[in-house]
């Protein structure tokens, strides 16, 4: 089966920046993503738990982008722009994807 | 002083608060209980429409008056006012920097429904009526207080914290205040008739989901204090406790100015004295990232509503009793 090079961004961002980081993808062309719940973690800001959160100032999400190699830094600069401030985390890592033309 | 031991004696042991503690208990005990996230949400869903419901009916049946309109303004000066003398105190008797004690500032200026709520519950025990209208003063409580925290941080802290695009569309526009506010509306337009349609759904479960959303309170509360002891230094906990009575006596000031009966004066002094932990928070984590969020979730959540609920509420309605004559 032929198979393409593509990158994989996850972004795990507070709830609350949810919007504002899909609406900076968009705008920046990304227009292919997945939104996961985060079930909980921990990190330099402490343990947390989806369970028991009383607003979604406590939550997280996990935002899921597949793209092209070339596009990638595009994509890097319109979520740091967003996240810069806040709580989370930027992974990138190589992934391969069949049918190359949706991404 | 007997009268007020002896409402609290009455508020500590009915089932509201002994569901609230058994949370808290089974929290502290790291039981596995826990109400699932769609249910809790659902009950805050119900509750808010019943609140808001009810207070539109009662203005349909009462009218409206310049009081009304007076009572809305007070209450947005009061949240502009709250935060400006909970960052002084939080300066002077605890160790937050500038940004944390903005923060934590704004969660007291707005106001918790859930303990608002809680206060409707306890004058309708005592057999106290208040102004309907209550229910629209603490929709627009809880903004300005957030407006407040920005100039603080703008004023004493350094540049980049600001009101970002969006974010008071956000703060307004919120799912609890539409809710509340839309609820409270069509309780207004259709009167009587409206809640003759509606009460087997609004009135009679009322308390029993009360109960069970106090329950999930209490587990929330207990998790949270459990998981953020660390922050609780001595002084953050007393501005916990010492800061409700404070803005309860503002608003015992407004409410007499105003004129209003002893089960409003008895919300208002709870509005005064409650601290947000939903709408708040959210705002806080979008307009000032840095300012920790354990600080002001524990010290809203994990101190003062629990104080509010047991001891503030009855403390309120004795005062308030005794001030108006109620």
């Amino acid at each position: 089966m032929q198979t393409h090079k593509a990158k994989r961004v996850e972004i795990t961002i507070e709830a609350v920046m949810e919007t504002r980081l899909t609406n900076a993808l968009i705008k920046a062309g990304v227009t292919g993503f997945t939104i996961l719940p985060v079930l909980g973690g921990s990190g330099r800001s402490g343990q947390w738990s989806r369970e028991g959160q009383v607003s979604r100032a406590g939550g997280m999400v996990c935002v899921v982008c597949i793209i092209r190699p070339d596009r990638l830094d595009g994509l890097l600069d319109a979520a740091f722009a967003v996240v810069e401030r806040h709580i989370g985390v930027v992974t990138v890592t190589d992934c391969e994807v069949l049918r190359a033309e949706r991404f | 002083m007997d009268g007020i031991l002896a409402l609290a004696a009455d508020n500590l042991l009915s089932p509201i608060i002994l569901f609230f503690a058994l949370g808290l208990l089974a929290a502290f005990a790291r039981s596995d209980l826990s109400i699932p996230e769609a249910i809790a949400k659902g009950m805050s869903i119900y509750l808010l429409f019943a609140i808001g419901f009810k207070g539109g009916v009662s203005v349909a049946d009462h009218g409206i008056d310049a009081k009304l309109i007076l009572s809305l303004l007070a209450g947005v000066v009061l949240s502009f006012a709250i935060p400006l003398i909970a960052f002084a105190m939080l300066r002077v008797m605890t160790r937050l920097d500038v940004t944390d004690a903005a923060a934590v500032a704004a969660h007291y200026g707005s106001i918790s429904i859930v303990t608002f709520v809680a206060a409707t519950s306890v004058i309708g025990s005592a057999g106290l009526t208040s102004e309907g209208y209550m229910v629209a003063v603490a929709a627009v409580m809880e903004a300005p207080a957030i407006l407040s925290a920005l100039w603080l941080i703008a004023r004493y802290g350094k540049a980049g914290a600001g009101m970002e695009d969006g974010l008071m569309r956000e703060i307004l526009l919120n799912g609890s205040i539409v809710l509340l506010v839309g609820s409270f509306l069509i309780g207004w337009i259709t009167g009587a008739e409206g809640m003759a349609m509606v009460s087997p759904l609004i009135v009679a479960p009322f308390q029993g989901v009360l109960c069970l959303f106090l329950l999930d309170m209490g587990l929330v509360a207990g998790r949270g204090l459990r998981e953020a002891r660390s922050v609780l230094t001595p002084g953050v906990f007393l501005f916990g406790v010492v800061m409700p009575p404070i803005g309860a006596s503002l608003g015992l000031g407004a409410a007499l100015l105003l004129g209003l009966s002893t089960g409003g004066t008895v919300l208002f002094m709870t509005l005064a004295a409650s601290a947000s932990y939903i709408a708040v928070p959210a705002a806080m984590r979008v307009a000032l990232p840095e300012a920790n969020p354990s600080v002001y979730l524990t010290l809203s959540l994990g101190v003062t509503f629990p104080f509010n609920l047991t001891l503030g509420i009855p403390l309120y309605l004795a005062v308030a009793s005794a001030v108006t004559g109620g």
